[in-house]
């Protein structure tokens, strides 16, 4: 058939911004910095939660240990006496009951019970790192008191290097997070939304190139991710002296990679989702087993040598690892090759997966 | 002309569709043509949307031929969407973008199409053109969804219930918007179940009930296939139903059909003059009271009316 002459006013596209890339580019953008949550929880949240972990777990120059003596028996005071003087132990005398309750409670890590004889006895959690180090500090002191005399002399030298603290470990781990976080929420909840508001049906049917919708993600992540970056790690370093002794390139690589993983993984959540309330059961389902095994808050090792082959070949664990590796050992990108391998075996396998189950009507 | 001209801009035959057991398409046949503004009329799950879908490209058919501007969707789809504009019924654009920046986004998907300052003043959303669009009123949004299936200069537009929910007088802008698009050309298909709607917009309407296009043609014909250019409405409120009955009322002066619906007659007639005094005269007659007596000129409404023997809107 003939062609309609077109309007007057039709015509080409004049520069590259009016590009469907570029324009569903700036949407993404758009929709992020127009909803104000969302840049709170994108690069406040992660900052907030590392200050808050950095101040629980300041190393504390002489970290005191509380333990109880029972009171009311004739060697109670004496006992007190004598561990008080004690470095690092911080005694106060109570009575039996309120004694087991303070254990119990952990307010205190062990409690001293003058027995009938010249002996005493130990209460304490030997589970309880704190349990274990009490009952040593404290059997030293009352044995030293005793008068015993250490065959071997010892001098001490205090060792803290920054990049072995707590907070050095807990950022990557941080990092890790928010990078999934990112990906599987700024993905999922994004097409979902657009799916239930039948959003993605309008624009399937114009001329719109499906690849440029998902890539418009991919880009807006990619911008995202540098900021995130650089503020994450560049208040680590102000605040805390978090070092990064790895190359900032291989550093950016590592995020890279793990973005576009946990963005395919993103997809392939939402890939049927109708509803929020369901994609944000899969996600949740997908999130939280690594939130707690990948080690972000503590290492993976705590967990059983069994449950360590799923451990390690999970997304978070194999980014974070290489996050870990690349800040605060400063390895190479031979050492850190096995993680992105996983990583990247994440990215192929969830992406085609989305792309095969992806439901655009 | 030549005669590819003459080749239509939609062609449907033996479309068929079911969800589960339900069927929602049952062997619907339709041709636009060329230049038309078409519309499909009929009540709420009559599937004219499944239809309009099937039309767009959007839901595959269980059986049935479909060819859109002469081509097909399985070996032509990038063609055709290049050439369709499509409103759906139920899109919620983005509201954190503007006005503008949601037409300029639809318009980077055609590699032709309008300039967007002038779709913005077609539809008459200039001042509007910097809002959000969540601040919008529900008209307002009508209008920017119509610029969106627009903005790509499309030979064929697709609009499901365009003015669905919304308050006269956003409806009559909404009119007045598709008057315009149809005085330039374009070839416009549209579903609704007002028929004020389609009498106003359509050269040609197709009534659909159940799947199945049950009468087709200008709405004029359609009205004259009643033989009837009036309505008789009236009711009887405290007579039994079998006081009156329907052969006695045909057998009236001009009468050309009857319906009884709850307590409540409509007689199609020729001549209001004639038919109305013979009406009371019958009721008088029988020594009924008249409860109410209506008179209109015949709509689609009454067509739909005689073919189903119900109203076109449930509510």
């Amino acid at each position: 058939m003939t062609e309609p002459t077109p309007h007057p006013s039709s015509r080409s596209k004049a520069s590259w911004r009016d590009g469907s890339l570029a324009q569903l580019t700036l949407v993404r953008f758009r929709e992020f910095y127009r909803e104000p949550e969302a840049v709170f929880w994108t690069f406040a949240f992660p900052v907030i939660l590392a200050l808050g972990l950095g101040i629980a777990f300041r190393n504390k120059p002489a970290d005191v240990i509380a333990i109880a003596v029972v009171r009311g028996t004739p060697r109670s005071d004496s006992l007190y006496a004598r561990l008080a003087r004690a470095p690092g132990l911080k005694v106060e005398l109570l009575e039996a009951a309120a004694a087991a309750q303070s254990l119990r409670t952990g307010d205190v890590a062990l409690v001293v019970v003058p027995n009938t004889l010249d002996g005493v006895e130990y209460r304490f959690d030997d589970t309880r790192p704190e349990g274990r180090t009490a009952r040593f500090l404290t059997d030293d002191a009352l044995q030293r008191a005793a008068g015993r005399r250490d065959p071997v002399g010892v001098s001490e030298r205090r060792v803290r290097e920054k990049g072995s603290r707590y907070i050095d470990f807990v950022i990557p781990g941080l990092l890790g997070m928010n990078i999934m976080g990112g990906g599987i929420w700024g993905l999922g909840f994004a097409i979902v939304e657009a799916r239930r508001r039948n959003l993605l049906k309008r624009l399937v049917s114009t001329p719109m190139r499906r690849t440029q919708y998902l890539a418009s993600f991919l880009f807006s992540r990619f911008a995202f991710l540098i900021l995130e970056l650089a503020v994450v790690v560049g208040c680590a370093r102000l605040l805390f002296g978090v070092p990064v002794r790895g190359s900032v390139l291989q550093l950016l690589a590592v995020a890279v990679l793990a973005a576009l993983a946990f963005g395919g993984l993103g997809l392939l959540i939402a890939s049927r989702a109708r509803t929020m309330e369901g994609v944000s059961g899969l996600m949740n389902m997908a999130m939280l087993p690594m939130w707690v095994l990948s080690g972000v808050f503590f290492s993976s090792s705590n967990f059983p040598k069994v449950a360590q082959p799923f451990i390690q070949a999970l997304p978070l664990t194999a980014t974070i690892n290489a996050l870990r590796a690349t800040m605060l050992q400063g390895a190479g990108w031979a050492a850190v090759a096995p993680s992105l391998a996983i990583v990247a075996a994440w990215l192929v396998v969830t992406f085609s997966l989305a792309l095969r189950l992806f439901r655009w009507r | 002309m030549s005669p590819e001209q003459h080749l239509p801009a939609l062609r449907v035959v033996g479309l068929k569709k079911a969800y589960h057991d339900v069927v929602a398409v049952d062997g619907l046949d339709l041709t636009v043509a060329a230049g038309e503004c078409f519309g499909l009329l009929g009540p709420n799950g009559a599937g004219k949307t499944t239809t309009i879908e099937i039309c767009e490209g959007l839901t595959d058919p269980d059986a049935g031929v479909v060819e859109v501007l002469g081509r097909r969707w399985d070996t032509d789809e990038r063609w055709l969407r290049e050439r369709l504009g499509i409103q759906l019924q139920e899109t919620q654009l983005s509201e954190k973008l503007t006005v503008g920046e949601t037409i300029r986004l639809f318009r980077s998907f055609y590699s032709r199409g309008r300039d967007i300052d002038d779709v913005i003043e077609v539809v008459q959303l200039g001042e509007k053109r910097a809002s959000r669009v969540g601040k919008l009123s529900g008209g307002q949004k009508q209008r920017l969804a119509v610029a969106c299936a627009i903005v790509g200069d499309p030979e064929l537009l697709f609009l499901d219930e365009p003015t669905t929910g919304l308050d006269p007088q956003s409806r009559r802008q909404l009119w007045d918007l598709i008057v315009e698009l149809r005085a330039s050309g374009r070839t416009i298909m549209l579903t609704t179940h007002y028929m004020e709607e389609a009498e106003r917009l359509c050269d040609r309407v197709a009534i659909v009930d159940h799947g199945r296009v049950i009468a087709q043609g200008s709405p004029r014909e359609l009205i004259a296939s009643l033989g009837a250019e009036h309505v008789v409405e009236f009711s009887t409120p405290d007579a039994p139903d079998t006081t009156l009955d329907a052969p006695a009322l045909q057998a009236l002066d001009g009468v050309k059909a009857v319906r009884q619906q709850g307590g409540r007659w409509t007689l199609d007639v020729v001549d209001l003059a004639r038919t109305v005094p013979a009406v009371l005269a019958e009721l008088r007659r029988r020594g009924l009271q008249l409860g109410e007596l209506a008179t209109h000129s015949a709509t689609l409404e009454d067509v739909f009316m005689s073919l189903t023997g119900r109203q076109l809107r449930d509510d």
